[in-house]
């Protein structure tokens, strides 16, 4: 499908995949992320944690150019993309993945696995998709939010798989979902990581968070205040869990 | 002469094939502003002067390029379609963050400016301009005597509409579409081109237009108030069949004109009303249009 040992290997001493510095960002008259500052490598998983309100979603929403109102720098692939617009950003290989999941409701199952318009070259195939998520397949014709919360979320992963983005933006993709459904999402993101893709993840649910990442950025109050790799987690465990307020 | 209600057939069937017509110029109209409503937020009140617009542009093609109806049937839509263009690029464009209103206003204005100018240009009282000689004459049904031309109009507003439909539902640029009009935002993270989309909605949205007005240019006199006296009666069709709403602009907009149709035979008096008192009870028993989802 595509060359991962290769990815993995050409990020050693390399220029990070995304580098995100002093990034600041308004709703409005409203100042929301005051100077965001973390980096991913090619391959990695990394997650932001912080409590509602924190600025996760903007961030994520400010690299993809949905924040109209932001500065402050954005690489990817060693390339300002900071006055881009999500136009130009998705065709650089970012795919967003949003909060609530965003399959359209006027739009068939299908239809909304095909909306997105192949950007590069490595993207899955409609069959390797099918067979990753095989529900899709069976519910093809159906309405696309008349699937279940679960299903739309697999949806909404999958149609971005086809496009060959390799940085994915998962915003909170276990809200609101049953055990069972947050476990198959998580041997999902496992998979993703294993076939080479990036993956930037915004959640909530810390524990799920450990389970799949490399690293996790700690934000609150529009900042990054602190970074704790994967490994470190468990000697972090009570600092983790002030941040959090849990 | 066989009768219903003491009507002889013929004349309720002529009635019938009048509202069919009418409710042809009323679904192609409908359907543009429905399909533009639907992803510009915009109620586009320069409609009916873009249709008067595709009549005149036929006529000019004729008197001034040697060029006739089939020529113009396709070279008027794509000439006030480029319009469109303009008007959206230069005008439109500027106002999607604001207020209904606004559109509303500036769209009202544009129809006052353009109706306008024709008055300048052409008078107010109406050009001729012939059917084309292939549609001359008429058959006879047995039932009754069917203009040609007219069967011409209405076969070929059924057929665009059925393709209007099937580009929105069955196509890929549909689908961009119908995803756009639902959260073009996030159309726009797929590194699809929302802005273009928006443009050529429009563009195609007036072009309907000035294909119903090429349609109607033999039927009614080339004049430019045709739009005006149509474009009332269009809106009260899309507030019925509900907004936005493909199906709905179309079926509605051929069930009421034959709904006027036979109000002419039943009741004169009220076929110029029957429409709004419909559109009252509609908005009363289903405020959101007889096609419309309750959201």
């Amino acid at each position: 499908m595509l060359d991962a040992s290769a990815a993995k290997t050409a990020d050693v001493g390399a220029a990070p995949f995304l580098a995100v510095q002093g990034l600041e960002a308004w709703y409005g008259e409203s100042h929301v992320l005051h100077g965001i500052d973390f980096e991913i490598r090619r391959g990695e998983v990394v997650t932001l944690l912080g409590r509602n309100g924190a600025g996760k979603s903007t961030t994520l929403k400010s690299i993809i150019g949905l924040m109209r109102s932001r500065k402050g720098s954005i690489r990817f692939e060693d390339r300002e993309t900071i006055s881009l617009s999500s136009r130009a950003i998705a065709r650089s290989g970012i795919a967003f993945v949003p909060e609530h999941r965003g399959i359209f409701s006027k739009l068939t199952v299908e239809e909304n696995l095909m909306l997105p318009p192949v950007i590069g070259r490595g993207g899955m195939s409609v069959d390797e998709i099918h067979k990753l998520f095989p529900n899709l397949r069976e519910r093809a014709r159906s309405g696309g939010t008349n699937l279940s919360g679960g299903e739309q979320q697999m949806l909404a992963i999958a149609r971005v798989l086809r496009t060959g983005a390799r940085l994915i933006l998962l915003d909170e993709p276990t809200e609101g979902l049953a055990p069972v459904i947050v476990q198959q999402i998580g041997a999902t993101i496992r998979r993703l990581k294993a076939e080479g893709y990036t993956v930037l993840l915004v959640e909530q649910n810390f524990r799920f968070a450990a389970g799949l990442a490399d690293r996790h950025y700690v934000v609150e109050e529009g900042r990054v205040i602190d970074m704790i790799p994967n490994s470190d987690v468990d000697a972090n465990i009570d600092k983790l869990h002030a941040y959090l307020g849990v | 002469m066989a009768t219903v209600f003491g009507i002889p057939l013929a004349v309720l069937f002529g009635q019938v094939l009048i509202g069919l017509i009418n409710g042809a110029f009323y679904a192609i109209l409908s359907l543009g502003l429905a399909v533009i409503f639907g992803l510009l937020n915009i109620i586009n009140f320069a409609h009916g002067a873009l249709y008067m617009a595709g009549a005149f542009t036929a006529w000019i093609l004729l008197n001034h390029a040697g060029i006739g109806f089939w020529g113009a049937l396709v070279l008027a839509p794509l000439i006030v379609g480029l319009a469109g263009v303009v008007i959206e690029r230069l005008l439109l464009s500027r106002i999607y963050r604001l207020d209904h209103l606004y559109g509303l206003l500036l769209t009202f204005g544009l129809a006052l400016m353009i109706t306008g100018l024709f008055r300048v240009g052409f008078g107010s009282s109406g050009l001729p301009y012939p059917a084309p000689a292939e549609l001359s004459g008429g058959t006879n049904l047995g039932f009754m005597f069917l203009p040609n031309y007219r069967g011409f109009v209405v076969a070929a507003s059924i057929l665009v509409c059925l393709g209007t439909w099937f580009v929105i539902e069955r196509t890929r640029i549909g689908a961009y579409l119908r995803a756009a009009t639902e959260d073009p935002d996030l159309v726009q993270t797929f590194g699809i081109n929302v802005p273009l989309l928006i443009t050529l909605t429009y563009a195609a949205g007036v072009a309907l237009a000035a294909f119903a007005g090429v349609l109607a240019a033999p039927i009614y006199s080339v004049n430019p108030g045709m739009g005006q006296d149509l474009i009332i009666v269009v809106f009260a069709v899309v507030v019925i069949g509900s907004m936005g709403s493909i199906a709905g602009a179309v079926v509605t907009g051929f069930a009421l004109g034959v709904v006027e149709g036979l109000a002419k035979v039943a009741w004169p008096e009220a076929s110029s009303t029957v429409i709004f008192v419909i559109m009252a009870v509609v908005l009363l028993l289903k405020p959101q249009g007889l096609f419309g989802k309750v959201s």
